[in-house]
This record gives structure tokens, C-alpha cells and sequence, in this order.
């Protein structure tokens, strides 16, 4: 019966492949690249939303099904996912889609990444040996991106290459002029200092010119303390900081808890599309993540 | 190049200046105003570029020198360097196989204020352990000591190894490899693995949300869950819910089988699971699991009237379980809040012979038993890093026939149970502790009630867990 179901199996998968590429993208941001790039030619889905933290998540069989048919997986690398990646590209049974295939992009491959340690060691908390991987807040860091995109697309789907081509020169287009736009609006912000909830917004800090001040978290990936927390709050009446920082994903209760004591405003920042109402899309996320940090840096 | 191309522009206005000016002297003016024109441009376009190249060295300057701006208040950042051009670059290509081959030690060990009991054992089962005397795990006692390491071997295989040292033992809970390109769903794993069946069977002590593994399972397997030298083979349909199938052939030298020094294999099991998503918040999987295992002389202790003889199984076991497991975060996210119910059942039918040795006789009986039991476990993490678990254990004794029963062997029926309840702290996701209470009835006539305080502590490099 086993083998029948098998050679049943085999049989249709020997079938002409289908018009569309099943991608799956680990993370929010991914995925709407993929629509941009892929368009009508593929079928994205997205393994978390902006309101789960990316470093933790568990490989649900929901996701190793999903992982089981996919034909391209777009993951940010740098070992953001290296908590459940892994497993669920094994469990799988995947072949098209282990590092190394065509199937398997990692947009770390196509970026230069900041602070990368020099030592690493688990008394420092949850550090990522290969670097800072929040670097899709750097909107310059997208265009590589959706290169790489195109031309993994073209290669699992060579039929589809002008139409990816097309979608990539548009969106590359259209990107520019928001570049502009965005940088236009953020001309201002610079020198602006911030707290920020865990270190996500060093790509942002650096495009525009804001000077981060430290994180709530006592280190990274671990919860920060009372004490610590009041330590900052001591650190705040000198000279305060603009805003305090935190992702959508990220719990409220030490943001607040400083800004409370501080009068420091706390801004919550998409961080990734579908993080607020506004961030639909990749252009939405940072519409939305300039609008908000201007209205905090103009506050009297 | 536009610099070049601007040179031979102005070459060409000079060769078509020159006969010009030879020509008519009128025109004079007019090219006067347009050389005027020509060098206005070139030292626009000289300035341009100047703009430029200070730009880029400005640029060039902002990564090379120290990110200032990083470098404030908290200590974590000043650790924090600058990205130095060149190797991050390097480093970021490495991704996953940078934590390549991982390496982890787990501490084990615990303090357990608990009854002074002479031979532990679960009240109408056949003991999996041969357990006598020790220190049965009263005051401070470590547990297992794990080395895993793991790691690919090359872009075909994958292979991971699992030692449990203590004191005088060590044994080598696993050794495996498996493929890793075969693709259409399927993966080969073999050498020394815990079988696929049931749902904390692939699960080593340090996952447990527990300080002992349920009843069910030291009833069923022993100490060490059931782990086969063989052969297994998954496939996951290619469908939008989870359906995996998996089949399994090995020696099956452990309990409820033995070491029969056959050729073939002694051990056969299939297990099925399914999974899935409700909304982003639930999570879910449930699985089906059979084993059949053959033992031949399978030695254990038996009561008497007023004596224990020792009685060898020959014949074959035959073990179903149902598991299901269920997960819950809010939005999906389980770094504040989440809870995890799981639940299993197994049934057992052995069939066989028993011979039994009093010291004089040799008896021949006819062993057939029907045995079963469950558990139900709740975990909730209620705040960060905070954890509290129930778990309740419910075995039955079943049916047990010993045909005529010439050895006079006496027959327990008994329900043993167990309740236990649990509060765990992690600082991080490799060191927790955990405090437990458990009313133990595994025994007849024996009530337990047991504290422990245990410590899990994971060094090096560890591998993500399964769901």
C-alpha cells in the first residue's frame, strides 16, 4: 500500500510543474518582497507575523508542511531563525529548498551587516556571531535584496524571467523615488537619541543619523530587570534620550515602565509589515516608521 | 568617462575653432562666448566632481572610524565593535553552518526528599529497569551528564551523537546519521536513534517538563524511552496540513524486547502523525504509534507466596499509542505567555511463554497480558521565563493470564498513579530550575510524596527542539 501511495507519488511529481512558485519567507518582510518580485507567478507564504518575535519561533508541523512543498524559502540569515530554521528544513524532506539550492536564499548573503562581534560568548546573552540581522530596517539594504530575489526567481522559474525582470525594474523604480522621499522627510532626525527595546533599529539608527543610547534589554534576548530598568531611568535625568524604541512584536511593560518615569516618549514602530495598521506593504513600513519618529522628535 | 568624452568634445570645437578663425574674423565673437560657455561647463562639472569624491570619502571615513553613536551607556554596546568592511561581509555568507558542528553539554542533577523504598518498581508491570538498591535518587544526586554533538557531515548526511555519562556508565543513548538530499519528503536515519513512536519518546531528559518521564513510559521503555539500532524512514506528504508517515526495523535489544542475537530484525514500528494550525494562536499535532517487539528469554523478578523466582519472557509485545499535543500563544507568540497541554494512551499485549526458575523447578507458564494507562500534562508559562505544570499518570495492570500458574506466581492487580505539580525558572533558554511535587502510588500500599529541586544547565552549542 505504502509503496503504491509512493509510486503514485513519484508519478505526480514527475508531471510538468506547476505555473507558480510556492515561496515560503520567514519573515513578514521577505514575504512582501516576494510579492513584489514574484507577483502573480508565485504564491508567498509568510512562516511569522509582525506581532511574533522571529528569534522565537517553533518549528509547528504547520510550518514543516509548508516547508515540505515550497519552492523557494526566503530567510533573513545571519542567524535570526537559527532557533527553528534548521530543524524545519530537515523535517521537511525538502530537497530544493536546503542551504546550498537554488531554493534557499538567505538576503544576509547579499548585504554588508554591522556589529559583528569579535568574541562571542553566552555571558553576553543572546549575540549573533554574524552580525546585526535587523538590516531590513536600512531601506538601501532592500534593492540588493529583491536583486538576489529576481534572479533566484529566474532561476527556479526560467519561464518567468521577464516577468521578473519587469516586476524587479519596477519596483526598483518606484523604491528609488521613496528612497528619496524618505530621506528627504528624514533629513531632520539627525542627532535624534533614542532607547530602544532590544537592538532591532541599528539599521535604522545608522540610515538616519539617529544616535541610539543603549537597550531596556538587559542583554540581549534577555529580559531586562527592575533594577536595570531603574538604572536607565537614573541614566534618563541628566540627559534624556528623544524617544524609547520598541518593535510591535515587543512587550510594552519596560518601555512604559521607563517612559512612565522619564516622560520620555515611547514610540512603537511597525518594525515589519503588517506591525501597524499602515505598514501594508514595504513602501507602508517606512512611510509609517518616519511618520512616527518625526511626530516623537518634534514633540516640544 | 564623461571627463573623456568632454576632452574630445573640445577637441573637435578647437580643430573646427581653428580654420574658423582663419576664415572670418566675424564669427570671433560669437566663438568667444561659446569657449566661454564650453569652460563654464567643464568647471561645473570639475566642481561636481569634486562634490562627489568628498562625499565618498566622508562616507568611506564613517565606516572605517568607531560608531560613536553605538558606543553609549550600557556596557553590552561598548563590547559591540564597528563592522569592519571585509569580515562581516565573510561572516554574513556563513549563516546556519556557523553553528556548525554543535557541541552541547547538559547538566543534570537534582536534591529529592523522597521514601526510602527497597526496590522501586511500577505495582502489576514487569520491571523495564533492572534497578537494586543505590541511592534511588534521595538527597543531592546528579542526573545523567549529556553530550550531544551533532553536525553535517557533508552535503549528504547529517549525524548526531548522544552520550549519558554517570559515574562508572556511560552509555551512548544515540548515534545516528540521515539524509538530508534524498528530497520528496522522505528522510533515512539509522544507526542508534529513539524511535519516532509516541510523542516524548524522541525527547532526552533535559526537554522533560517534568523531573521523571510519565509512568506510561518507565511501564513501557524503562529509563531511556525506546531507542532502536536500525533503520527509519519518514516521508511528509506534500500537503497544506502536517501528515507524516514513518516506519522503523531494528534489533530491538531493549525492553519490552531483548538481545536475541538473531539476524533480521526483532523490532518493527509505524507512526503516523498529524498537524496544524487554528488561527495564529493554536497549535496542534497528533500522532498513532505501533511497535512490535520479540523477546527470547527476557529475564524479570516475580513474588511468590513467600519467595521471588526469576522468570524468562520468551515471545512477542505488541505497543500502541495515541498522542496529541496542543499549543497556545497569544498572536502566535510565546515569549510572554503560552501553554502546552499533552496527553497520551498506549495499550500493550504480550504474548509468549514464560519460564520460571524457583531455585528447584523449572516451570513452563503460558504469558499473555493486556496492559494500558495514560497521562495528562499542563503546562503554563504565566510569566517570562516562569512556568507552573500538572501532570497526572494513570496506569492499569489490565489483564494478566499465567494459564495454570504451576509456579504459583502471585498476580498484582494494581492501578498505580502519580500526581505531580511543578514551577520552573529559566535565566535563558539554557539554564532553568525547577521545583516539583509529586504523590507517588506507582507502588501497592506505598504513598509518596516526593520533593525535588532540580537544575538543567546546557553548555555549548544546542540544536533547536522539535515541536
Amino acid at each position: 500500500m505504502m509503496k503504491r501511495i509512493l509510486v503514485l507519488f513519484l508519478l505526480l511529481c514527475a508531471l510538468p510543474a506547476v505555473a507558480t512558485v510556492k515561496v515560503l519567507a520567514t519573515v513578514p518582510e521577505w514575504g512582501a518582497l516576494a510579492r513584489e518580485i514574484g507577483g502573480e507567478r508565485v504564491d508567498v507564504t509568510v512562516a511569522t507575523t509582525a506581532k511574533q518575535d522571529p528569534h522565537r519561533i517553533e518549528a509547528r508541523p504547520s510550518l514543516i508542511a509548508r516547508a515540505r512543498t515550497a519552492g523557494l524559502i526566503v530567510a533573513t540569515g545571519a542567524d535570526l531563525e537559527v532557533g527553528w530554521l534548521p530543524l524545519l528544513l530537515r523535517e521537511s524532506g525538502n530537497r530544493r529548498v536546503q542551504p546550498g539550492q537554488p531554493g534557499y536564499l538567505e538576503a544576509a548573503s547579499v548585504v554588508q551587516l554591522r556589529n559583528v562581534p569579535r568574541t562571542v560568548d553566552r555571558s553576553m546573552g543572546h549575540v549573533h556571531a554574524a552580525g546585526d540581522p535587523h538590516f531590513h530596517l536600512d531601506p538601501r539594504n532592500i534593492l540588493p535584496v529583491a536583486a538576489a530575489l529576481s534572479e533566484r526567481l529566474t532561476q527556479i522559474d526560467p519561464a518567468g524571467a521577464t516577468v521578473y525582470r519587469d516586476n524587479f525594474e519596477r519596483f526598483a523604480g518606484r523604491w528609488r523615488a521613496a528612497l528619496a522621499r524618505w530621506e528627504a522627510e528624514g533629513a531632520g532626525l539627525k542627532g535624534n537619541t533614542f532607547l530602544q527595546v532590544h537592538h532591532s533599529f541599528g539599521y535604522l539608527a545608522h540610515w538616519l543619523g539617529l544616535e541610539s543610547r543603549g537597550e531596556l534589554e538587559h542583554k540581549p534576548g534577555i529580559e531586562p530587570g527592575s533594577a536595570h530598568l531603574g538604572r536607565i531611568v537614573a541614566s534618563q535625568q541628566k540627559t534624556p534620550v528623544v524617544m524609547i524604541l520598541r518593535a510591535s512584536y515587543q512587550n510594552e511593560t519596560a518601555g512604559r515602565w521607563v517612559s512612565e518615569r522619564t516622560g520620555i516618549p515611547l514610540v512603537t514602530l511597525p518594525y515589519t509589515v503588517g506591525g501597524t495598521p499602515r505598514a501594508t506593504d514595504l513602501f507602508g513600513l517606512f512611510d509609517d516608521t518616519l511618520e512616527r519618529i518625526r511626530n516623537a522628535a518634534q514633540r516640544p | 568617462m564623461q571627463i573623456r568624452r568632454l576632452a574630445v568634445a573640445l577637441a573637435c570645437v578647437s580643430v573646427w575653432v581653428a580654420p574658423a578663425r582663419a576664415e572670418e574674423k566675424s564669427k570671433h565673437e560669437q566663438l568667444a562666448a561659446e569657449l566661454a560657455a564650453l569652460r563654464e561647463q567643464v568647471s561645473q562639472m570639475q566642481s561636481m566632481y569634486e562634490r562627489r569624491i568628498a562625499e565618498l570619502e566622508e562616507k568611506l571615513a564613517g565606516v572605517a572610524k568607531p560608531e560613536a553613536a553605538e558606543n553609549a551607556v550600557l556596557p553590552m554596546q561598548a563590547e559591540s565593535p564597528p563592522a569592519p568592511l571585509g569580515s562581516s561581509q565573510a561572516s554574513a555568507k556563513s549563516g546556519i553552518s556557523s553553528f556548525n558542528p554543535e557541541i552541547s553539554l547538559i547538566l543534570q542533577g537534582a536534591y529529592a526528599h523522597r521514601k526510602k523504598v527497597e526496590e522501586r518498581h511500577i505495582g502489576g508491570f514487569v520491571s523495564a529497569d533492572h534497578h537494586h538498591g543505590g541511592h534511588d535518587g534521595r538527597g543531592f544526586a546528579l542526573d545523567h551528564t549529556e553530550l550531544v554533538f551533532a553536525a553535517s557531515i557533508d552535503p549528504y548526511w547529517r549525524g548526531q551523537v548522544a552520550v549519558g555519562v554517570l559515574d562508572e556508565e556511560v552509555e551512548l543513548e544515540e548515534a545516528w546519521f540521515q539524509t538530508t538530499v534524498l528530497g520528496f519528503g522522505t528522510g533515512i536515519k539509522a544507526g542508534r536513534f529513539r524511535s519516532g513512536i509516541g510523542y516524548l519518546n524522541e525527547q532526552h531528559a533535559h526537554q522533560w517538563d517534568f523531573y521523571e518521564q510519565p509512568l506510561m513510559y518507565r511501564a513501557l521503555f524503562g529509563k531511556h524511552g525506546y531507542a532502536q539500532d536500525g533503520v527509519q524512514l519518514k516521508w511528509v506528504a506534500p500537503l497544506a496540513t502536517f501528515v507524516e508517515l514513518g516506519a522503523e526495523i531494528g534489533r530491538g535489544q531493549n525492553f519490552p524486547g531483548n538481545d536475541r542475537d538473531v539476524s533480521g530484525a526483532s523490532s518493527h514500528a509505524l507512526f503516523g502523525h498529524v498537524g496544524g494550525d487554528i488561527g495564529v494562536s493554536h497549535s496542534w499535532r497528533a500522532g498513532l504509534s505501533w511497535l512490535r517487539t520479540r523477546a527470547g528469554k527476557r529475564e524479570s523478578h516475580f513474588e511468590t507466596d513467600n519467595d521471588e523466582v526469576r522468570g524468562a519472557f520468551s515471545g512477542r509485545s505488541r505497543v500502541w499509542i495515541a498522542d496529541f499535543v496542543y499549543k497556545w500563544a497569544p498572536d502566535g507568540n510565546p515569549v510572554r505567555r503560552n501553554f502546552k497541554f499533552q496527553a497520551e494512551y498506549f495499550r500493550r499485549a504480550e504474548n509468549g511463554n514464560l519460564a520460571v526458575d524457583d531455585g528447584t523447578n523449572l516451570y513452563d507458564n503460558l504469558w499473555r497480558t493486556r496492559q494500558s494507562g495514560f497521562y495528562l500534562a499542563g503546562v503554563y508559562q504565566f510569566a517570562p521565563n516562569w512556568r507552573a505544570g500538572l501532570r497526572h499518570d494513570r496506569l492499569s495492570s489490565g489483564r494478566q493470564s499465567l494459564g495454570d500458574n504451576p509456579a504459583d506466581i502471585e498476580i498484582v492487580r494494581y492501578r498505580p498513579s502519580r500526581f505531580s505539580a511543578m514551577v520552573d525558572y529559566r535565566w535563558s533558554e539554557f539554564s532553568r530550575m525547577r521545583l516539583q511535587w509529586s504523590r507517588d502510588r506507582a507502588m501497592p500500599g506505598i504513598v509518596d510524596n516526593q520533593v525535588t529541586l532540580q537544575y538543567i544547565m546546557s553548555l555549548g552549542s544546542h540544536g533547536a527542539h522539535k515541536f
